[in-house]
């Protein structure tokens, strides 16, 4: 009930065209970490638009995510300046560290992990960005700092 | 000029006096995305405390990004009646120092300062233009960056900002495409379709109706020009969207900008409010009775919604997919009305253009490709960073002279321009000069401005298979040749790398890429085989190393490479064995270690561990005529 609430309060600044689909669905992912079904057939309804389609849009952007995420969100750059200093590395010690794959979230919903095209530091490679904060020039050893088990993290 | 511009410069000008409190030191932090990530926001922390502390008082403002990614965090200090100087890597406790040792006191820290500017610089600091770094730039587009407070109207203002939409309004839409034309800006997405052209396709498009869409999706992995601009200039950028949308007689724009950018965004967002509070965008702009509204779309994550009919189903909230062309956007684009669809870039060159004129735009570049380009200059370079060049300028000139040359001086190998669509050039072609024809000509393209630089670490059959998972993953899936073409040679490349290529293999690669090439709709499965193709064409050896002799030259792909170490170097430290999660290392104290091949996972640990550079990898093909390893 609670989400339905807060839904209709998101709505409430929108008009329902079919140019809002993809604000709406931000705007809702934002407010509630990911997109429930509840949430897609609330947004279908209200866009009136069969729920296929509201989906077809979504799975589209790989912004969208249909499972909860974790309380931090990193996110592997893996653009062509990280990747020639060493992004895989970084990934792969990340992974390690965690005990997760790219596009997992730990059991603890602690940390989700993900890999993106690139953040646009370019200069500071290699880089992730946990949250909002770009952490750069990293090395193993800086992830290990970083996400270690000992709980510095 | 028109009257009310006057008066909002006056205006503008006496709050940025009143702001920067008459006769007191102006500290210039660089807190763009680049800064922050090396620390900046620590930085101004620290300088408001060393200040409020010491008694000082002092302007602090909030600037982007000079460009200079390797010395980040940046801070320009000017104290009254002195030039400006510039200091690099600028963390909290240098912060203290300088208040200390130059607000405080009088000296200047030369060995922390890069240069200075604006009047005789003091000893032991070199003038800041005349460094090696931008010595051969041409700052243009990015002259503001790094120098005005992007959050602050008033300060681009102060700068003559709006003196370009000014002009653009007096002389009238006929005039403004006619100086575009005479200017010979070209697009500087990447294609470099003359602007003008584009323009009067839909200024003569029948129609009420017409939009005007900054795209500002920089998806290329490895160029970060447009968010620089955007989070050093919005106000360049809105300017440039203005004068578009007047000559157009485009009444709404929209800004596509990836969400990837959430820096940017904000300072989009703050401008657009400023401008729209002083009357600069809305409706009726300085009285003129033009209106123009601008809205920001956020990206949702497809690297395909740079192509602009993608760009425009994204809009429309539609799955982001591109459509045959023609008809041109220009013609029938946005809800299917005219609609011109420009880079950020692009835009800002427009306010130059209009405020400055044609001809000075023109004064440099190249006959066919006019003005100056940014390019983030990124990869095995010492001084990785933004920087404006005149279009001409040889790529030697930019990795070397600017650039400062390879890492760690290692060989230069190769450079790849235009990101996924783009290609690699060799060091045979370093004296290529940059402009759009003659990158064309050396196999490669323009692009956004991604320049990546490569060294003999760089394995070109492994960076060929990250573009190809890159596109292959961004494919839209609407064309067969570019959805199944660019996944098989992900797959054939992902088989060499991990030597199981078979022969024919690089023949069937240029097969399937003319294919791909040939068969798809949109520009990124039309050029997604070009870093297969140039990297075969200008790498070919490499190739056959991994498919012949299953052997990685650069000893990048673990299957094809071993570690060795070189006894000759080796001083018996212990330290890779000590690191060695699978204890592959053998050798007592003080004498030579060796490593077991057979047992060793090849984590590198001992490579990155190893203090004297002992610890080699040798490629396969060597490795057979090496002493063979093992107890």
């Amino acid at each position: 009930m609670e989400q339905c609430e807060c839904l209709e309060s998101i709505f409430s600044s929108y008009h329902g065209s079919r140019e809002e689909l993809i604000p709406l669905l931000q705007d809702v992912q934002q407010h509630f970490g990911y997109l429930s079904d509840t949430a897609m057939l609330a947004i279908a309804r209200f866009t009136r638009a069969p729920e296929s389609a509201v989906y077809a849009v979504a799975t589209f952007y790989a912004q969208f995510r249909f499972t909860p995420i974790g309380r931090n969100r990193i996110m592997v750059c893996r653009g062509t300046a990280c990747h020639v200093r060493g992004a895989p590395r970084i990934l792969e010690a990340i992974e390690e560290q965690l005990g997760i794959k790219e596009g997992e979230t730990t059991p603890d919903l602690e940390y989700s992990l993900e890999t993106v095209a690139c953040i646009g530091a370019c200069g500071l490679s290699p880089c992730i960005m946990v949250n909002k904060k770009v952490e750069a020039k990293l090395t193993p050893k800086k992830v290990a700092k970083l996400f270690g088990k000992d709980g510095k993290s | 000029m028109m009257a009310p511009l006057v008066e909002l410069r006056a205006r503008a000008r006496r709050a940025r006096e009143e702001r920067l409190g008459g006769p007191r030191p102006v500290i210039l932090v660089g807190t763009a995305t680049c800064g922050r990530s090396a620390g900046a926001m620590e930085t101004l922390a620290a300088f408001r405390e060393a200040a409020a502390s010491r008694g000082v008082d002092c302007a602090l403002v909030e600037v982007g990004c000079m460009g200079l990614c390797y010395a980040e965090p940046i801070v320009c200090v000017t104290k009254p009646s002195r030039p400006t100087i510039c200091y690099g890597e600028v963390t909290a406790k240098r912060a203290e120092e300088i208040v200390e040792g130059y607000l405080v006191g009088e000296d200047p820290l030369p060995s922390y300062a890069l240069g200075a500017m604006g009047g005789e610089p003091p000893p032991g600091i070199p003038p800041l233009w005349e460094t090696p770094v931008f010595q051969r730039q041409v700052r243009r587009t990015l002259k503001n960056c790094g120098f005005i407070d992007p959050t602050n109207i008033h300060d681009y203002l102060a700068q003559d900002g709006y003196g370009g939409l000014a002009r653009a309004l007096e002389i009238g839409p006929e005039r403004i495409i006619d100086e575009l034309k005479r200017s010979g800006l070209r697009g500087r997405g990447g294609a470099g379709f003359p602007t003008w052209r584009k323009w009067s396709f839909c200024r003569q498009a029948p129609g009420e109706v017409k939009y005007l869409v900054c795209n500002a999706d920089e998806g290329d992995p490895g160029a970060f020009m447009n968010r620089s601009l955007l989070e050093g200039d919005p106000h360049a950028v809105l300017e440039g969207m203005l004068i578009g949308g007047y000559a157009l007689g485009a009444k709404t724009g929209y800004i596509y900008c990836r969400a990837e950018y959430p820096l940017a965004l904000e300072r989009l967002r703050v401008a657009i409010a400023q401008a729209e509070e002083l009357g600069l965008l809305g409706d009726d702009v300085l009285g003129t009775g033009f209106s123009f509204h601008v809205k920001i779309k956020e990206g949702a994550g497809a690297f395909v919604c740079g192509e602009e009919t993608a760009l425009i189903a994204s809009i429309e909230g539609r799955r982001g997919m591109p459509r045959p062309r023609p008809p041109f956007p220009a013609v029938e684009g946005l809800w299917g009305k005219p609609t011109i669809i420009n880079n950020v870039e692009t835009l800002a060159c427009v306010s130059l253009i209009l405020r400055h004129g044609a001809e000075w735009f023109a004064e440099h570049g190249t006959a066919e490709s006019k003005g100056t380009k940014t390019f983030a200059l990124v990869g095995q370079v010492k001084r990785p960073g933004l920087i404006e060049v005149p279009m001409g300028i040889t790529l030697r000139e930019m990795i070397f002279d600017i650039g400062g040359g390879v890492l760690e001086d290692r060989p230069f190998k190769a450079v790849q321009t235009g990101g996924p669509s783009g290609g690699c050039i060799p060091a045979s072609m370093l004296d290529t000069p940059v402009d759009y024809d003659s990158l064309k000509a050396a196999g490669s393209i323009m692009g956004s401005g991604g320049m990546v630089v490569m060294d003999d670490t760089t394995c070109m059959v492994d960076f060929a298979r990250y573009f190809l998972d890159f596109t292959q993953k961004e494919s839209c899936g609407e064309c067969v040749p570019c959805r199944l073409g660019t996944r098989q040679m992900h797959e054939i490349l992902t088989d060499l790398t991990e030597g199981n290529g078979r022969p024919g293999d690089i023949e069937l690669l240029m097969e399937i890429a003319e294919a791909v090439a040939r068969g798809s709709l949109c520009g990124l499965g039309q050029t997604a085989p070009n870093p297969v193709l140039t990297t075969i064409r200008c790498f070919r050896d490499e190739y056959e190393a991994h498919l012949r002799d299953k052997s990685c030259p650069a000893g990048v792909c673990k299957p094809l490479f071993q570690y060795r170490i070189d006894e000759s170097l080796c001083k018996g430290c212990r330290l890779c064995q000590k690191n060695c999660p699978v204890e592959a290392v053998v050798g007592e104290l003080k004498g030579a270690h060796r490593i077991l091949v057979e047992k060793c996972i090849k984590c590198g640990a001992c490579f990155e561990v190893c203090r004297t550079g002992a610890v080699v990898k040798v490629p396969n093909a060597e490795a057979a005529a090496l002493v063979p390893a093992g107890p």
